[in-house]
């Protein structure tokens, strides 16, 4: 797509020498690790985060490290206040559809399916993918297009070091996620608000920058499902319905994909859904947002450009005009 | 004529029924016997006192075909009990869209209010709510005679505007918007086909 503006990468940085020399090794190491179940089942009984394993018992809680570079010193909101406001249509549309609704589905065993643009491909199993890299504790502020934030202590991997894994070509441009679709497990998608299975997508920039987030846990634990479980992926200069929840594939396109929100209202939801004080959604306003437990007294804050990560990734969009590619 | 009916108790019934989405609001703002707003609260209090407003909106336009259909002059003794209840939740809601959501930043809600056409139409509406409830009074339809009945009639356009107002403001799913249209149209549809008939009946009238 010649066309898109800002396209900036060049193949060569795609596929890095060193990583295009590692190739045999990735496989191998991936092929290896596909034995690899989970270590540490264990008995824990701590009232949150609890997740059923394949077999019997429950996941040992995840082992992390914080990473104070990449997270921001606002207050963190509470656990009830993240997992109990959800927007997530696949089990159902009021905000406390998604965490009473999705009690009973399971998030194990997952693997997802990697294809398009890229020279590994192929079905992965979820530990697999997450076995080469240390899981890392980021504090993200997270920001609605409906006007409301919070901050959230996201568990996760940089999504450019999995990606790269599978060593995408020169023909990728973009990458497109998939949420699971199973109606079956999924109440919200037997009503047809939005055409399933949900896709969203990054061009490739977007995916590669060092804050996106792929994430597996919240608060220390594993994901629970109303936010998303076992895998997601955390955007936090876009819109909270660009980090697509549930993933059961990846793929490397060399068009722009068609992502639903953007398919469902074109006109209210771009492609891009980067936070932008100054472009209003058509409805209302993207000037303040209110942050998700603060008093009922409590005003809005300023919503800062590029949900506060314009240092970071302002230049990702150099030359384009926000407000046409809002 | 209200006068000379006996008073049931229907009506402290129909009065306290009409206060309990407050009294649920109250206490879930006070967090009393575990109830709770949720963690967006000042969203819930407006799409609740919204949606009460609305919902009482119809059933007022409910009395008078029931009146019609069963007889019994008791739906319109409610009816005006049910009307004010339905301006009182609306403007409760306008109160919190003001006060709470745009914390009485008043450039903020003259921009809104001239930008966003689905608050226009609700603000609209809510005006034109305003002389229905100062004329309610037994005072005022006497003094206002046929043109009362004239003006009240604005309930019709206040209704279609609210219901579009819900529908222009929901993110996706349209059902319950559409199921509101519904309800809506059967209410007037009733009312339009009942006045045909009427103006049959007198044309067959004055054709003998």
């Amino acid at each position: 797509m010649k066309d898109q503006p800002g396209y900036r990468i060049l193949p060569s940085e795609i596929t890095s020498e060193s990583l295009f020399f590692e190739r045999r090794s990735v496989i191998q190491a991936l092929a290896a690790s596909a034995s690899l179940g989970f270590a540490g089942l264990a008995e824990a009984n701590s009232e949150r985060g609890n997740i059923a394993a394949p077999g019997k018992g429950v996941l040992s809680d995840p082992k992390f490290v914080k990473n104070a570079r990449f997270s921001v010193s606002d207050p963190v909101n509470s656990w009830d206040e993240i997992t109990t406001y959800n927007n997530f249509y696949e089990f159902g549309l009021n905000k406390d559809d998604p965490a009473r609704r999705s009690q009973q589905f399971q998030a194990r065993p997952w693997s997802v399916e990697v294809g398009g643009e890229a020279a590994v491909r192929g079905r992965f199993d979820l530990e697999d993918i997450l076995a080469r890299h240390p899981l890392e504790e980021r504090i993200y502020r997270f920001r609605c297009v409906e006007a409301w934030s919070r901050v959230v202590p996201w568990l996760g991997i940089p999504l450019g070091d999995v990606l790269k894994r599978f060593e995408p070509t020169s023909r990728a441009k973009f990458v497109e996620f998939t949420t699971l679709y199973d109606p079956k497990r999924m109440p919200g998608q037997r009503s047809g608000v939005l055409n399933w299975p949900y896709v969203e997508g990054l061009r490739i920039d977007e995916a590669m920058h060092p804050l996106a987030l792929l994430v597996v846990g919240v608060y220390g634990k594993w994901l629970p499902n109303q936010n998303g479980a076992p895998l997601r992926l955390i955007v936090p200069w876009k819109y909270g319905f660009k980090s697509i929840k549930s993933i059961v594939r990846i793929r490397f396109t060399e068009r722009q994909p068609q992502t639903s929100w953007n398919k469902a209202a074109p006109d209210e939801y771009g492609f891009f859904a980067n936070v932008n004080p100054a472009v209003d959604h058509p409805r209302w306003s993207q000037a303040k947002e209110r942050r998700i437990g603060a008093s009922l007294f409590a005003s809005r804050v300023d919503t800062l450009p590029f949900n506060g990560y314009a240092n970071e990734v302002a230049s990702l969009y150099r030359g384009i005009d926000l407000r046409r590619y809002f | 004529m209200s006068t000379t009916l006996p008073a049931y108790g229907y009506e402290p019934a129909v009065w306290l029924g009409c206060l309990l989405p407050l009294l649920w609001l109250l206490a879930a703002a006070f967090g009393v016997a575990e109830l709770t707003l949720g963690a967006n609260p000042v969203r819930e209090l407006l799409h609740f006192t919204g949606k009460t407003g609305l919902n009482l909106l119809l059933l007022t336009l409910c009395m008078t075909p029931l009146h019609h259909l069963t007889g019994r002059l008791e739906w319109l003794r409610v009816r005006r009990m049910l009307g004010l209840f339905a301006f009182s939740y609306t403007l409760l809601h306008f109160m919190v869209y003001v006060v709470l959501e745009l914390d009485l930043d008043f450039s903020d809600i003259g921009r809104e209010i001239i930008k966003r056409p689905f608050i226009t139409i609700g603000l609209v509406a809510l005006l034109m709510m305003l002389p229905l409830a100062l004329t309610s009074t037994d005072r005022a339809m006497r003094s206002l005679g046929r043109r009362w009945q004239a003006l009240h009639r604005l309930i019709y356009p206040i209704a279609i505007l609210a219901v579009w107002h819900y529908y222009w403001q929901v993110k996706a799913d349209i059902r319950e918007p559409l199921l509101y249209a519904a309800a809506l149209t059967l209410l007037l549809g009733w009312r339009l086909h009942r006045h045909r008939l009427r103006q049959h009946r007198q044309h067959r009238q004055h054709q003998r």
